[in-house]
């Protein structure tokens, strides 16, 4: 009879009308501003920079100004100015650092590349979303102080992917101390030796 | 092949009334688009009608051409696969799975039976997301302002959070890579995948009875737009839309690619080529794919997602050259790649579905009125980030 599909349609619309109200599977919005989705842990928005402790995020940034993930980035939003000096790593060995380091936020696609490629583990994907601004210009383009965030934030984001990360980052650290005691025992502090008297943590 | 010739018999352009007499006037010719709520994006077209009924109709193309090709010839490899995300934004993980077989092939790469798996299992939940929102689209298209598409998006939703949680993106997800996949699904995932793939046949039987058997829908689709298949395949249409011109061509059964000789399934034809077809077929194919999905899901071995011995960055192919093409949602989506030697392609070259398919608008369209051509439209399934690259 003709009609008949458009009152099965009806009966379709009602049911779910009347289903918003009580069952969880048809009423399935959340009121954003107020309640926030949870994301998941894989979930990505922009890159930031790991720094080992809070206190002071420019002088243990893991960053060593490689610039692979300058080259490797798609839409090339990554500039990278390496620094003249050297100051000491999460292992002791003395490490370049970036004295620019700066991700235009308009630009970036988040695409995960430079995560992937960062053989230091230094540039770790954020999950922030509400940085809209009025601001178009300076305020999107995000500098190393910004982007700096400690390990602990990481730890926070990413459990899982940042207790893998310290795994083998402990393990490669123990590795090189190993390495770099053997030949001290035996050999007289030499030239190597002298670079190492810079006082920890006095990056400009 | 050919159809039965008394269902194409009628040629639509009869029914073009003769123009410039007495009585009918001149013909008014109208811009559609390109901020046309129906045109799915940017596209435009020039229509020209007589009346009510389109006499001419010429698309306008290339208002978001971002110079795809030209940038995977810049970009490294590995770099080009994110853009490859955002051809079709619906189908992101199809698209990558083309450009990574593109790379494989040229590389002689070889990918950890998991991941074959995945790739199906992905490929297949996007072709869900795919055919639920064209269907939704489709009735939007058609006067069903809202209701159809919203309880599209609402079961697309459940499928992207499942992408958010393995990829890290809803949408762009640039997950696959040259010897796998980038992620390991954990168990729980699976789960939620079979769970989704569980809900999704009830899902389909609600959306059928708001709209299979509506008497609006069959009166604004059947017989719209008929496409012959001598014309599709001459054409070079591929996907749902060929097939609803009953043409019996998949890829995944005619090539084989990846795992799919594996699995039991049933290409689903159309009778007439009319938009209701095309709409029908999306359907059918939607109940194919969740068999697809039960069976993959059932079989997924463990091990690797990723070739350990893959090479991902700084990579550079051999001299030659590569064509790989997979049955996207929306046809044959292939890349076709020449190698220099060098760490970026000589020459990348994308083979969109939606934009072959939109070439027969023309032909679909004459005869019918100009609301019959948004329908048309909608039924041929584009995305403009696709057409325009």
């Amino acid at each position: 009879m003709l009609g008949t599909g458009l009152l099965h349609g009806l009966k379709v619309t009602a049911k779910n009308l009347v289903g918003s109200f009580h069952d969880p599977a048809r009423y399935v919005t959340t009121e954003y501003p107020e309640v926030k989705a949870p994301q998941p842990e894989n979930a990505r928005s922009f890159p930031f920079l790991v720094s080992e402790s809070a206190a002071d995020p420019m002088g243990t940034m893991r960053c060593v100004a490689c610039q692979i993930c300058e080259k490797e980035c798609p839409p090339q939003c990554i500039y990278i100015e390496k620094s003249k000096d050297k100051k000491p790593g999460p292992d002791g060995r003395m490490q370049l650092y970036p004295a620019v380091f700066d991700i235009d936020i308009s630009v970036c696609m988040s695409c995960q590349i430079c995560v992937e490629v960062c053989p230091f583990d230094a540039i770790r994907m954020d999950q922030i979303f509400e940085i809209a601004t009025t601001e178009r210009f300076s305020a999107l383009l995000f500098d190393r102080e910004k982007l700096a965030k400690p390990n602990a934030y990481y730890h926070q984001l990413h459990p899982t992917e940042a207790a893998e990360v310290d795994a083998r980052r402990q393990a490669a650290e123990a590795k090189t101390r190993a390495k770099a005691a053997k030949p001290a025992s035996v050999q007289p502090p030499t030239a190597p030796g002298a670079k190492a008297q810079n006082p920890p943590g006095n990056a400009p | 092949m050919t159809a039965p010739p008394e269902l194409f018999a009628s040629d639509p352009s009869s029914r073009v009334r003769p123009v410039h007499d007495e009585f009918h006037g001149d013909l008014l010719e109208v811009s559609m688009g390109p901020h046309h709520p129906s045109t799915h994006g940017v596209f435009r077209m020039n229509v020209t009608l007589d009346g009510e009924t389109v006499v001419k109709l010429k698309p306008v193309l290339g208002y978001l051409h971002r110079n795809h090709e030209k940038i995977g010839e810049k970009a490294s490899y590995l770099g080009s696969l994110p853009f490859t995300d955002r051809l079709d934004y619906f189908c992101s993980m199809t698209n990558s799975w083309a450009y990574a077989l593109a790379v494989e092939k040229l590389t002689g790469q070889a990918v950890p039976e998991r991941a074959e798996y995945l790739r199906v299992i992905l490929a297949e939940l996007t072709r869900l997301i795919n055919h639920t929102c064209l269907a939704g689209f489709l009735l939007q298209d058609g006067g069903a302002s809202g209701t159809p598409l919203m309880y599209a998006f609402r079961e697309r939703e459940k499928i992207l959070d499942l992408f958010e949680s393995l990829s890290g993106s809803r949408m762009m997800c640039n997950y696959q890579r040259f010897g796998g996949c980038r992620v390991d699904p954990s168990p729980a995932w699976l789960e939620g995948a079979q769970r989704v793939t569980d809900g999704y046949g009830a899902f389909l039987d609600e959306f059928e009875s708001l709209l299979t058997g509506n008497e609006i829908l069959m009166a604004r689709t059947q017989g719209i737009g008929r496409l012959a298949p001598a014309l599709a395949v001459s054409a070079g249409v591929t996907g749902p839309m060929l097939r609803a011109s009953g043409v019996d061509y998949d890829l995944r059964k005619v090539d084989g690619y990846g795992i799919y000789p594996r699995f039991a399934f049933r290409i689903p034809l159309g009778d007439h080529g009319d938009t209701y077809d095309r709409y029908m077929i999306r359907i059918l194919e939607m109940r194919e794919s969740i068999g697809i999905l039960r069976q993959a899901l059932r079989d997924i071995p463990g091990g690797p997602c990723l070739d350990p011995g893959a090479k991902l960055r700084g990579l550079r192919p051999k001299a030659g050259e590569a064509y790989a093409r997979i049955e996207g949602p929306k046809g044959e989506i292939g890349f076709y790649l020449i190698s220099d030697g060098s760490p970026s392609p000589y020459r990348y070259r994308v083979r969109p579905p939606s934009f072959i398919n939109l070439t027969l608008l023309e032909d679909l369209c004459l005869g019918h009125t100009v609301a019959d051509a948004v329908v048309i439209l909608g039924s041929i399934d584009i995305v403009l980030g696709e057409v325009d690259r």
